[in-house]
């Protein structure tokens, strides 16, 4: 069984991530649950999803220390949910912070700079994609979820194949959306990884 | 989704007539039931749980199969024709799906409708995946029918929101009706109450040996340690107990009530100790103590009441986990402990989204009582959101439809206060309106705030009365709220879009000058509805870096960078508010 848990800011897109890889993982024939935060934390809160696959899958919750993946979508809330990854698990990270109306309000200003250096020093390996260069890329920002899937897909040893996920979003993605879905996807994959020598 | 699955089971299940309120997490049943409606089904939002409960009813009487779903606190509406339903009974089969929300997530409270359905005799299912609520919805139907009584489906947000792989049919013909047939049986009335309480107390114990035999009431493993659990923590359980097979016999409860004895004192037997895992209340641990006792079984019972298991919150296969090795000494699992030192992060709660009018009409609200003794009470909604700082406009807020009528209570007790009572539009239609009426009958003094765009927000974006149009898409007639509140004698009635700052300030201070019951609607459309092409932006120059629309407003899409204020055009839908509160006016309008 594979479990990967995706965390970031409600609003972003983590639900429609979290059922492109379960989609993806039933595509290859395997039994999936996920469990998504919904409601009162949809907008602006810190929002988790939790994917897992196999043969078998009892729960839908990753116990603490059992992630073999973890998606930060923002990375201070990757930090937050960090717990979760395994020992010798791979982080994805986009590396812009997003400052909660909390932290505009108080006097420091908040970095996410340290947190990516914390994530990378703290996981086994760390894999970077900048929301910046994506939106570069696919021209939009909105397809932020579906680079950051692609990197786990390709860099996560989720055991996913591009050509699954890529009938998920065929099927699932309207189609005047789909070709910078598509884009998104292909940068995700080519993302670079970070190998932590001394792990956690 | 947990959720669409109870909705293709009662679609399975030949249900005709569904009705509902939204809330989270119960929702999505009624709204799959309307995307996969075959045609024949009617299927409505209700104004509010207890007329969704009624419909349902009268549908269940008509000999059709009825579904009326709601979250925990709507049950507690829909309480009163409950505690009669079932004293009466139905002819069609009818469930009666509530939702409850450990955490809670995102409820007012921790309440465990399993205690509902023993305190009006009525049986409860309770599933513990989105496949097992599949198959279960439509043995809920069945035993309904069968036994001419509704039934509670309860299920807890981790099945609700939980997707999985489940293999469904595709919905029939539907079920023939036969139709109302004239009967006294449906006339509840003390005599009738009197010999049917007989009746209900002489099926809850055949229920019980019934469900002793319902194969989700399962028991498996071995060893001389048992576990009893239910819902979703019986997944916990079997995720937790995945490398000690064997070690522990387990008993997993589907019908907490009535209770299955039989299986129970089965399960019971040769144990020296029962350890139960159930999220909410205790109600398997209760019904367990309750048997040991009559029947003289001498097992130790742990749970919440024994304090081994947490009486509050969500559980996890970690916490049982963690459980088992406290008090069996089993291995807890490794990897699981925080890592070391984390760098300092920010709390991140939910807030009124970026260009939400809510946040206007707040803000309307603040800066015309600046300086004078006001109350604000809130009510359920995205708007309860308005508590947070900068806005801290949310003095109050207890139930749906309370902060209309706690303004008059407060107003009553502290008389010299102008008390705000808020309410959003769908808010009003579920359960304002009596507010309004009790406030003009016994004089008060109060303004009522309708905050009305135009949907109910915080559920997913439902209609409402007030929108003309039904869940199903077809146009209905739009309700006035300004036709209702004049209908009800308010005689001050003032309409204002609340992004028209200046506008809205004066409109605010007008009706503070009068006394009575005044009312004030902000109408403005959500923008998650509508979606905005206009954007602000910082004239980066001008700024001074004063931080007055950050302080004031805490819209999320404002930040500070380097000093000055910036915009995150992602998030921004050009409200303008900002603009209306910059000492520089440098927020300016500019193309999306």
């Amino acid at each position: 069984m594979k479990s990967c848990l995706l965390c970031g800011v409600g609003g972003q897109g983590t639900v429609l991530a979290s059922r492109i890889l379960a989609s993806a993982a039933m595509e290859q024939g395997w039994f999936a649950r996920t469990a998504e935060t919904i409601g009162m934390a949809q907008r602006g809160g810190s929002v988790v999803s939790h994917v897992r696959f196999g043969e078998r899958v009892a729960s839908a919750l990753i116990p603490e220390g059992k992630a073999d993946v973890l998606i930060a979508f923002e990375p201070g809330e990757g930090v937050r949910n960090l717990k979760y990854l395994k020992r010798g698990g791979t982080v994805i990270v986009a590396d812009k912070a997003i400052p909660p109306v909390t932290a505009s309000l108080g006097k420091s200003e908040y970095r996410g700079g340290e947190m990516v250096e914390y994530l990378k020093k703290h996981a086994a390996k760390c894999v970077i994609v900048n929301p910046e260069e994506a939106e570069a890329v696919c021209g939009t920002e909105k397809a932020l979820n579906v680079a950051l899937v692609g990197a786990a897909v390709s860099k996560g040893g989720l055991g996913l194949s591009a050509e699954a996920v890529e009938r998920v979003l065929t099927r699932r993605i309207k189609p005047a959306y789909l070709e910078m879905n598509q884009k998104a996807l292909r940068f995700g994959m080519q993302a670079e990884e970070v190998n932590n020598e001394d792990d956690r | 989704m947990g959720n669409e699955a109870i909705a293709a089971g009662a679609l399975a299940a030949g249900v005709r007539v569904v009705s509902g309120y939204p809330g989270t997490p119960s929702t999505e049943v009624l709204e799959t039931i309307a995307k996969r409606n075959p045609g024949f089904v009617h299927v409505e939002w209700s104004v509010n749980e207890k007329a969704a409960l009624e419909v349902a009813a009268g549908a269940a009487y008509s000999g059709a199969r009825a579904l009326v779903t709601m979250k925990q606190v709507g049950l507690n509406v829909a309480s009163d024709p409950l505690m009669s339903l079932n004293y009466v009974g139905v002819k069609g089969g009818m469930v009666v799906f509530v939702a409850d929300d450990p955490g809670p997530i995102s409820s007012q409270t921790e309440q465990d409708t399993r205690h509902f359905g023993k305190f009006a005799k009525i049986p409860v299912f309770d599933p513990s995946s989105p496949e097992d609520a599949y198959e279960m919805i439509q043995d809920a139907f069945n035993w309904s029918e069968r036994c001419g009584m509704p039934v509670i489906f309860r299920a807890t947000t981790r099945v609700c929101h939980a997707c999985a792989s489940v293999d469904i049919e595709v919905p029939g013909e539907g079920r023939p009706v036969s139709g109302f047939v004239k009967s006294s049986d449906f006339v509840i009335f003390p005599k009738l109450s009197y010999e049917n309480k007989k009746k209900l107390e002489a099926r809850e114990v055949l229920l019980s040996d019934s469900f002793s035999n319902y194969k989700y009431n399962a028991i498996s493993g071995n060893g001389s340690v048992g576990i009893a659990c239910g819902g979703v923590s019986a997944a916990y359980t079997a995720e937790a107990l995945e490398d000690l097979e064997d070690s522990f016999r387990v008993f997993r409860v589907a019908t907490p009530f009535p209770f299955p004895e039989k299986k129970a004192e089965e399960f019971l037997q040769g144990l020296e100790r029962v350890i139960v895992f159930e999220e909410l209340d205790p109600v398997i641990e209760d019904a367990l103590i309750y048997l040991c006792g009559k029947k003289h079984i001498n097992v130790e019972i742990l749970g919440k009441r024994t304090g081994t298991v947490p009486n509050a919150g969500e559980l996890s296969a970690v916490t049982v986990r963690n459980i088992l090795a406290e008090v069996c000494g089993t291995a807890p699992w490794p990897g699981a402990e925080a890592p070391d030192s984390l760098p300092e992060l920010p709390v991140r709660p939910p807030v009124l989204c970026a260009g939400c009018p809510h946040r206007a009409s707040f803000y309307a609200v603040k800066k015309a009582m600046e300086g004078k003794r006001a109350v604000f009470c809130g009510d359920i909604g995205c708007y309860t959101l308005g508590n947070a700082a900068p806005l801290n406009m949310v003095d109050t807020c207890l139930c749906m439809g309370a902060g209309i009528t706690v303004a008059q209570g407060i107003g009553h007790g502290e008389p010299g206060s102008v008390n705000f009572g808020f309410i959003g539009d769908s808010t009003f239609f579920a359960s304002g309106i009596t507010g309004v009426i009790n406030a003009v009958y016994n004089k008060s003094d109060i303004i009522a705030v309708i905050l009305d765009n135009s949907t109910t927000a915080m559920t997913g974006h439902q209609p409402h009365p007030g929108i003309g149009k039904t869940v199903m898409g077809e146009k209905a007639e739009a309700i006035s709220i300004s036709a209702v509140l004049k209908a009800v004698g308010v005689k001050t009635v003032l309409e204002v879009n609340p992004l028209d700052h200046e506008a809205a300030v004066s409109a605010v201070r007008q009706a503070a000058e009068q006394k009575g019951v005044r009312a004030i609607i902000f109408r403005s459309p959500c923008i998650a509805k509508e979606k905005s092409k206009k954007r602000c932006s910082v004239e980066t120059e001008s700024c001074i870096g004063c931080r007055k629309c950050i302080r004031e407003l805490g819209c999320p899409a404002i930040f500070m960078e380097a000093g000055k204020a910036k915009i995150d055009k992602g998030l921004c839908t050009g409200c303008g508010l900002c603009a209306s509160v910059c000492p520089k006016q440098c927020m300016k309008e500019v193309e999306a």
